[in-house]
């Protein structure tokens, strides 16, 4: 692998250009491994990349049925934030938020990570006391957010309408300077790169039809390229986990729902931070090409279809336009859709399963991306050790049983 | 967007209806003796099917009833709508 710096580029430019080598290997399956991972999104190969770096295990196989970050890695609206109610949710984002902060030089790889702030906007006399609640609490876990009066949010942004007779006036919003977007393929990428050039075999087109389970114990994954053998196994497939789960024999609290995003065509800059709306349901920032990315909330049905109805994105439009009057003559280019699975608690489950040596990492909802480092540090603590990562204690599958859930259904601000 | 075919009212755009979610989820019938990995399972876990799956409507803005429907999660076809209470199609017991 060629490392990416000033002095190789000069020197890969007096070459003629175009000699760099493949950002990672096309990897065949090999007949065993120590650990396999099931899915090539950004959490499985962030899975992949730390049980390398950080716990010498490297050789491990990650298995891909189609593409590296094909599924919700590049089909998110790229939002990075920490700023989480409940302690358990803070202390995870904030770990993954801070990874996301040094991942570009980690990698070796620039994943464009702008700290471009993102605003939560208050609509009502509730949202505004429940922001204040929210900017509290986030503060009290040593994580930054302010908040913002209605002047200080026009200020800031000019373009949004604060004029008092809008249909839901912004009367102020809360504020993470150090949230912003990054390049979502950048990610899969550059984690995909660097967990190759630690000996990870990066296997597309290659999926997972069941499990080789030996007295209760995981001994290897069947695929659509053959068997292979493992001594432990790691389940992290955003839209499918319960899918996987039924070949291992076992339920997870789990629905998949269709999420739907879409850009607009590209403009100049008019919008240099991250703006979201729970009361009027939409979320917007600009991307370096100048399209404006935007999403809302789920479909209320169950669907592995990756689309979604209509109806959905027309109410996210009419929630742009009434917050952005100037976007009302914008053409949409592209519209999208995801499978989401979605927790009763909105938080996800990482740690072990009823099968020995089997581990799942399942169930973010609507805001893995902001995740996707974080999570791949505490599933690779929890498969290579056997043990979860302090982290990740709270968010095991038991919490059902035990009653101790992390309700984050006001976390995402918008998917209430 | 899908076209769901109400018993009563036919067939009607879906922002009329209301999804309930998983059919036939079967409250236990000795709560009291339950293990709580059990109450977990009513409570949480879902069949969350990928092909055929059995859910819950309600026409919100039509008739205001509830009623069962057959609903392919690949495609989002319709196969069957039916009645509450009556059993799932094709299952072998209730």
């Amino acid at each position: 692998m060629d490392r990416y710096s000033l002095s190789n580029l000069i020197r890969n430019a007096r070459r003629g250009g175009g000699t760099w080598s493949r950002a990672w290997r096309d990897a065949e399956p090999k007949p065993a491994y120590d650990i396999v991972i099931i899915g090539g999104g950004g959490h499985g190969l962030a899975t992949a990349y730390y049980l390398a770096k950080e716990h010498g295990v490297a050789n491990v196989g990650v298995v891909e049925k189609g593409w590296i970050g094909g599924g919700n890695t590049g089909r998110n609206t790229t939002i990075i934030r920490s700023n989480y109610l409940w302690d358990e949710s803070a202390a995870l984002y904030e770990k993954s938020l801070k990874l996301y902060e040094g991942l570009s030089h980690d990698l070796n790889f620039n994943i464009m990570f702008s700290q471009r702030g993102v605003l939560n906007l208050a609509h009502t006399e509730g949202d505004l006391r429940e922001i204040a609640r929210r900017t509290a609490a986030v503060r009290l876990n040593g994580i930054d957010s302010e908040f913002l009066t209605t002047a200080q949010v026009k200020a800031m942004v000019p373009i949004l309408n604060t004029s008092a007779n809008a249909r839901y006036p912004v009367l102020g919003a809360s504020l993470q300077r150090r949230g912003g977007v990054a390049r979502h393929d950048a990610v899969a990428w550059g984690l995909a790169r660097a967990a190759d050039a630690r000996g990870v075999d990066i296997i597309q087109n290659c999926e997972v039809t069941g499990f080789d389970i030996k007295d209760g114990r995981v001994t290897g994954v069947r695929t659509s390229r053959g068997p292979i053998a493992a001594k432990k196994v790691g389940i992290v497939v955003a839209g499918h986990s319960s899918v996987l789960a039924d070949m291992a024999g076992f339920r997870l609290p789990i629905e998949s729902h269709p999420l739907q995003a879409a850009v607009s065509e590209p403009i100049k800059p008019v919008l240099d931070t991250v703006v979201m709306s729970g009361t009027v349901h939409v979320y917007v920032s600009q991307s370096d090409r100048g399209e404006l990315v935007m999403g809302a909330g789920i479909d209320a049905y169950t669907s592995y279809a990756q689309r979604g109805s209509p109806a959905v994105i027309e109410t996210m439009m009419a929630s742009a336009v009434d917050l952005f009057p100037i976007f009302s003559r914008l053409r949409m280019m592209r519209q999208w859709g995801g499978v989401v699975d979605v927790c009763p608690d909105a938080s996800p489950i990482i740690g072990t399963t009823p099968v020995e040596g089997l581990y799942v990492n399942a169930g973010w909802g609507t805001g893995g991306f902001k995740a996707t480092p974080g999570s791949g540090w505490v599933f690779a603590h929890q498969i290579a050790r056997g043990e979860p990562h302090t982290l990740a204690v709270p968010l095991a599958l038991s919490r059902f049983a035990s009653g101790a859930l992390i309700d984050e259904h006001g976390a995402a601000a918008v998917s209430h | 967007m899908l076209l769901i075919p109400c018993p009563w009212c036919g067939p009607r755009d879906e922002t009329e209806f209301s999804c309930g979610g998983e059919a036939h989820i079967a409250r236990p019938k000795e709560p009291a003796t339950l293990s709580d990995a059990a109450w977990a399972d009513y409570l949480f876990s879902r069949r969350n099917t990928k092909g055929q799956h059995h859910e819950r409507w309600v026409h919100t803005h039509g008739c205001r009833r509830w009623f069962n429907v057959e609903r392919d999660t690949r495609t989002h076809e319709i196969t069957n709508v039916y009645l509450m209470g009556a059993p799932r199609p094709g299952a072998k017991e209730g």
